[in-house]
């Protein structure tokens, strides 16, 4: 045990002040991959303890929320759905949305609801927010899961043409730009809440606000010879919410360039936002 | 041995008061500076932190220019006064927040028990915990898998295994915590001194476990505590901090002798100024109260005690008398004695010294607490002080016993034992 007294010797870790916003660490993410995976199962087990229904829940607010466009913006405002069969016009936008909205608003608060854990132990504090988004998948997989239980319905009893092809694939690859993009977003504001928490009273209408914004209660064809048709064209989750819709139902405008915008807005708010956290990470106890 | 945690040159510093508009201004400041190049404006200010004198300034070294390095296999004990930078200094090995200069070099896996049971939640079972709890303290899977009977065995809680842990009694909750706790495998443990909790029994448990941690396995383990016997019983090295510096380092013997002669002052008091301002009132005005050992230079079970009380009187012609009272810190009265210093009503004006001794074997280990009474006829208060001061006694190995052993006194009773054999009659 006494052998090398060099100067160059090896030490496994090194503390200090501030490194480089560059030095981000994720083989280390990698290392404590079991410890993500269990703050995934403890937010999805923990939520419905104690609950008959339990995880049914999930189910009951895209349900509600279905119901409820369905009748401010079908029946009273009378927005056309692009030849998509109303019920499954809405709950498709809200199935998508609802997974980019909780992404969003649970990681922009992990900091700061996570302070008791953070301050008494080390692990990377990415993990949480990725828990998150993980647990969230979760949670979307049983609303899609209502999404297609409705589309067979329709098929089977209204005649409604179910499209089952080759677009499918383009799902996952949709669900990953909208939680890349919830997960940004949520970093870059978590990071900004643990000192000023100005930024908490924003997010929670922010991203109601963000809603209207996006075709998910109105399809973006509707806004067609609209002035402000190009605003909303310009927000990155438009092609997003469009896109999972043609996937779906192969209507409704949507092109490849679309997508690629949206993807590189979340590959800028992705490297930015880990960034950004993994300045914060080091000292946030001492200002949250 | 070779070197495993090398600590250079750590500082931190803190900003008091609140976040709010002002911090913005620092803020940009302080980046403007960067921006130029230039070093931090608000590092040269801050003061040393001492808590009991109001500063002039926003910022607090809370840390300053900390070195020292540890072996692998020794026990660090850190001690140190409430807010001398102990736990400051834990943080930031255990990497909670990091320093504000300096730097820590460290060679294998480190894990910190600041706290049990971080991130339990009370809606999970005990065995979601265990894992959930075990993965945060960075074990994998695997490992805890490998563990978990025993760490449920060490616990006692099999039967509730699968009870939620609100459930749970506070026992039990910090048993099965401390037991994923003390089944880490890291190279370096950190621990702090609010592990120890729970019953006796338990106490002991863990401290042996960490005694089994670094002796048997060869495993370095940092420990900050305020209890003197565990420190000279478990540690190798210590670690005098005060005022956010390190004070002195050595053995352990010598880090908790540094440490309590520093810390003598409480246990005496003398006044110097000018009479009238002394503690005290019209009637009264003490001048000096010490607590010293009978014998020897440490104040431990053996050791006796001899107190001297120095006062002046301004109540002539009356019957006076000064009693002692002494309670555990937990609030105990020990004894309420009164020293009666007149009784045919001629006390005269002027300087009293009373002197006092509690015999060898009569204080348990602890810490002790001095009230004053002063008192006219054994009735009438002229003026009394609680806390006025405190002092510890130390605990030591007697016979074969080193344990701190529940208990205000500790006498050395002299026992008669007679046996007799029962016989079926």
């Amino acid at each position: 045990m006494s052998q090398q007294t060099d100067t160059t010797e090896h030490w496994d870790l090194e503390i200090k002040p501030q490194s480089s916003v560059f030095d981000l660490n994720l083989k280390e993410v990698w290392r404590y991959k079991d410890l993500m995976l269990l703050f995934v199962k403890r937010d999805f087990t923990a939520q419905f303890k104690q609950t008959v229904l339990g995880p049914v829940w999930h189910l009951v607010q895209p349900v509600l929320t279905t119901i409820m466009f369905l009748f401010v913006f079908h029946t009273v405002a009378g927005i056309d759905t692009d030849e998509i069969e109303p019920i499954l016009f809405y709950m498709s936008g809200i199935t998508i949305w609802n997974y980019f909205a909780s992404c969003l608003t649970n990681t922009s608060n992990t900091f700061v609801a996570n302070a008791s854990i953070f301050g008494k132990v080390y692990f990377p504090r990415l993990i949480l927010p990725l828990s998150v988004v993980l647990s969230n998948m979760a949670r979307l997989g049983i609303q899609f899961l209502l999404l297609l239980g409705c589309m067979v319905f329709y098929a089977l009893f209204k005649n409604t043409p179910m499209h089952f092809g080759m677009s499918w694939l383009l799902i996952p690859v949709l669900v990953l730009i909208m939680a890349g993009i919830g997960l940004g977003l949520g970093i870059i504001i978590s990071s900004l809440t643990t000192k000023y928490r100005d930024f908490t009273v924003l997010v929670t209408f922010g991203v109601q606000l963000l809603m209207y914004a996006t075709p998910v209660a109105y399809p973006l064809s509707f806004l067609k010879s609209k002035s402000y048709a190009s605003f909303i064209e310009w927000n990155p989750l438009s092609p997003l919410v469009e896109g999972f819709r043609y996937a779906l139902f192969q209507t409704g405008n949507f092109n490849f360039n679309t997508l690629i915008y949206s993807f590189v807005f979340m590959l800028i708010v992705l490297v930015f936002g880990t960034m950004i956290f993994s300045k914060v990470e080091k000292t946030f106890m001492d200002t949250v | 041995m070779s070197t495993i945690i090398k600590v250079e040159d750590i500082s931190k510093q803190y900003r008091l008061g609140q976040v709010s508009t002002g911090t913005i201004s620092h803020d940009v400041n302080r980046w403007w500076h960067r921006v130029r190049g230039k070093e931090d404006p608000y590092l040269k200010i801050g003061e040393t932190n001492d808590r009991t004198s109001t500063g002039n300034s926003d910022y607090v070294w809370a840390l300053k220019d900390i070195n020292f390095e540890v072996k692998q296999g020794e026990v660090l004990g850190i001690i140190g006064r409430n807010g001398a930078g102990k736990s400051t200094l834990l943080k930031i090995l255990s990497r909670t927040t990091a320093p504000t200069t300096g730097s820590i070099k460290i060679k294998g896996r480190v894990a910190s028990l600041l706290e049990v049971g971080t991130g339990f939640h009370p809606e999970l079972s005990g065995r979601e915990n265990v894992f959930l709890n075990g993965a945060i303290l960075g074990m994998s899977k695997q490992e805890i898998k490998r563990k978990f009977d025993e760490i449920v065995s060490f616990a006692g809680v099999e039967r509730y295994i699968d009870t939620p842990v609100k459930r749970y009694s506070s026992g039990m909750y910090v048993r099965l915590a401390f037991g994923v706790a003390a089944h880490l495998e890291p190279e370096i443990l950190i621990v702090d001194e609010v592990l120890a909790v729970g019953d006796a029994e338990f106490q002991k448990k863990c401290l042996g476990k960490m005694k089994d941690v670094s002796e048997r396995e060869g495993r370095t383990v940092l420990f900050v505590s305020h209890n003197m016997a565990a420190v000279k019983q478990l540690c190798t090295k210590g670690l005098v901090m005060q005022h956010g510096m390190n004070r002195f380092s050595g053995t352990q013997y010598e880090a908790v002798n540094f440490y309590q002669n520093a810390h003598q002052t409480n246990s005496s008091f003398l006044y110097e100024g000018h009479l009238t301002d002394a503690p005290g009132n019209e009637n009264i005005r003490i001048l000096r109260f010490d607590v010293n050992p009978l014998k020897g230079d440490c104040l431990s079970i053996s050791s006796g005690v001899a107190f001297e009380l120095e006062f002046y009187n301004h109540k002539g012609g009356i019957n006076l008398d000064a009693t002692f009272e002494l309670k555990s810190s937990d609030e105990i009265v020990v004894f309420h004695h009164g020293a009666i210093l007149s009784q045919q009503n001629d006390s005269k004006r002027g300087l009293y010294k009373v002197k006092g001794t509690l015999p060898p074997h009569f204080l348990n280990a602890g810490i002790f607490i001095f009230n004053l009474i002063f008192g006219e006829n054994q009735r009438i208060a002229l003026f009394a002080i609680n806390d006025f001061i405190q002092f510890e006694v130390m605990n030591e190995t007697i016979g074969s016993n080193a344990n701190q052993l529940p208990g205000v006194v500790r006498p050395a009773i002299q026992y008669t034992v007679s046996h007799a054999s029962y016989e079926q009659q």
